[in-house]
């Protein structure tokens, strides 16, 4: 099965999607929340200008989902705050 | 697909730093724009290295999923004009093939500077994202096809989850093959609304409403533009039939004034009727149910890249600013082209032309041996006129509603990234000290977070400036964040070898 993890969990993905893809596709619009009010987050314009769908991939924090092309293995990491 | 089959799309890193003989145009963006004016500067002799952040050529029009995918992830049939796509591909993969085009995909760039007679241009290769390799090009010219992104305007609820740009869920779509949920909403103004409201459809989404803010009848207030340009007529037609086969009501002179959630995401959308200022009208509220809102008010041109080069900018005619332009494309810095959505929003086959017609200056600027296999430039010329004059009328017809600040509540967040509302903006302007995004951005942040305002920039813009003032981003010195080590990388390019 071609999968990457999501804080610890696999999630397949099609190859040639994006990890935002690929989290969409399982049904999940939020992934991380705000630094001040705790706002859940996820996809909003799905072409790398908004920075709302960042993850950590592999240890590596502030990456866009909607740019990343999954790969098999991939660990992302969610929920974080984006302590700039 | 075969058309592409030939062209080096592949996620795989080149070297490490790969340096200048990078030809001799740099051509940033392989969108509409970006690849026909490649296409034409290589066919006119020219050796180009065409760079995209994206896994594959097409832009935002032609977004395709990375080569090795296009039979597990099938997009061909939402896409239009697909023959032009084929083509330009066809021409870029033979000249990859000679070795004079250099198509360096999943490359961000992050900045350029002025070199001597060229320029330098920094990228970052994130084929194997999160590893990040510093790429630096030079080249005696560069040409910026760097496009636009959606318009937004806030609305209580808009940062709920299942709440996207249109252009995000057309994008999840043309490059991934996924729709983002079962019943949606779109909302905003302009035709692009229709291709988004179609491609859902197609793939089985409920569309249960499209909400059109503007008044249909503000096209005819603009009939030469309209008459000289059937194509545009027939394209609204496809996509008003494909709207009618699948019972998706086109609703105008409405607007998506707030969105409400439950379980983690949307659930609610609420629209009203807008008098002739944007003002919902009394008593017209709907409560409409949707785990799924798609907006967009238009485009920004996307300037980043051009701003620290210090090209003028010019009044886009839609509130926004676009990077000013000879009728050849070139803008006011010497051997610095742009083409494309950078200079005004107006659709693929405009950002084809211009293509085109900058490759066409950057062969007479350079004098280059050769010349350029395409239409006449006084023909690609007539075209661009032509096309520009239907996107004045465009925007004239799908203006912001001057009042859609009335929809905001107090508490409604602006800024996204910074979490500022919209009455700390307000208070920010009634104080007399911001008059305009820049100064709001230093009193209160917004504007100063992840995206740099790119999300709320239009609209602090909106709420602090003066009327019909456009809308011009503030300069960003880096496009996309970096790493430190690539950015220590490329303190020292290594030098030309050859
Ligand atoms: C999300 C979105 C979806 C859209 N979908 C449609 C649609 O379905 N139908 C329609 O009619 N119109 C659509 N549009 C409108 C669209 O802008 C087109 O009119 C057309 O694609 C414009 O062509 P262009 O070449 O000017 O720019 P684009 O197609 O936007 O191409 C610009 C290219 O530059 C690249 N780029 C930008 N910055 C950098 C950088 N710093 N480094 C490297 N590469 C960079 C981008 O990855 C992109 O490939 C969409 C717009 C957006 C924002
Ligand atoms: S969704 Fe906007 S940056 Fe990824």
């Amino acid at each position: 099965m071609t999968a990457f993890t999501v804080d610890g969990e696999p999630l397949p993905f099609v190859p040639g999607q994006t990890l935002a893809a690929a989290l969409v596709a399982s049904g999940r619009v939020a992934w991380r929340t705000t630094r001040g009010g705790q706002r859940p987050r996820g996809i909003f314009c799905g072409i790398g200008v908004c920075y709302d769908c960042l993850v950590t991939v592999d240890g590596t924090g502030g990456q866009r989902a909607c740019l990343v092309q999954a790969r098999a293995g991939m660990a992302v990491t969610t929920g974080e705050t984006d302590d700039e | 697909m075969s058309e592409a089959r030939d062209l080096g799309m592949t996620s795989e890193p080149r070297d490490p730093v790969a340096s200048s003989g990078s030809g001799d145009l740099v051509v940033v963006g392989a969108g509409p724009a970006g690849m026909a004016a490649a296409a034409t500067a290589l066919d006119g002799g020219l050796r180009v290295t065409l760079v995209d952040s994206g896994a594959a050529p097409g832009g935002q029009f032609w977004r395709h999923p990375p080569l090795f995918a296009r039979e597990t992830v099938p997009t061909a049939d939402l896409h239009h004009g697909l023959s032009t796509y084929r083509a330009l591909c066809a021409t870029l993969s033979a000249h990859e093939r000679t070795g004079r085009l250099t198509l360096l995909l999943n490359h961000h760039v992050w900045t350029t500077a002025r070199d001597g007679d060229g320029f330098t241009v920094h990228a970052v290769d994130r084929g194997r994202a999160p590893e990040e390799r510093t790429v630096v090009l030079r080249a005696p010219a560069l040409l910026v096809a760097t496009g636009a992104y959606d318009r937004q305007l806030p609305f209580p609820g808009w940062d709920l989850p299942g709440v996207l740009t249109a252009g995000g869920l057309q994008s999840l779509l043309k490059g991934g093959g996924v729709v983002a949920g079962r019943r949606v909403v779109l909302g905003g103004t302009g035709p692009f609304l229709l291709p988004v409201a179609a491609s859902l459809a197609a793939r089985g989404a409920k569309v249960v409403a499209v909400c059109e803010a503007a008044a249909p009848s503000a096209w005819l207030r603009h009939p030469g533009a309209l008459l000289r340009n059937p194509a545009k007529w027939a394209e609204g037609a496809r996509y008003a039939g494909t709207l009618a086969r699948h019972r998706v009501p086109v609703r105008t002179r409405t607007a998506i004034v707030g969105a409400e959630g439950a379980q983690g995401r949307v659930a609610v959308v609420r629209t009203a009727s807008l008098d002739a200022d944007g003002r919902p009208l009394p008593g017209t509220e709907r409560r409409i149910e949707a785990d799924t809102v798609g907006v967009g008010w238009g485009f920004v041109p996307q300037l980043d890249l051009l701003l620290p080069l210090g090209c003028d900018l010019t009044d886009a005619g839609d509130g926004t600013m676009a990077a000013a332009v000879d009728d050849g494309q070139r803008t006011t810095v010497p051997r610095l082209y742009t083409a494309g959505e950078t200079c005004g929003v107006g659709g693929a086959a405009l950002a084809v032309s211009e293509g085109r017609l900058a490759a066409v200056s950057v062969l007479s600027d350079l004098a280059a041996p050769g010349r350029p296999g395409t239409r006449r430039p006084a023909a690609e010329r007539r075209a661009v006129a032509r096309h520009r004059a239907f996107a004045r009328a465009m925007a004239q017809a799908h203006p912001l509603p001057p009042a859609w600040p009335a929809w905001l509540t107090d508490d409604t967040p602006v800024c996204r990234c910074e979490e500022v509302t919209a009455g700390a903006v307000r208070s920010a302007r009634a104080d007399g000290a911001a008059a305009d995004h820049r100064q709001v951005k230093q009193l209160t942040r917004a504007g100063m977070g992840w995206c740099q305002g790119r999300m709320c920039g239009p609209a602090v813009h909106c709420l602090v400036s003066a009327r019909h003032q456009p809308y011009a981003p503030a300069e960003r010195l880096i496009a996309t964040p970096v790493t430190l080590g690539a950015l220590a990388d490329s303190v020292e390019p290594t030098s030309d070898p050859s």
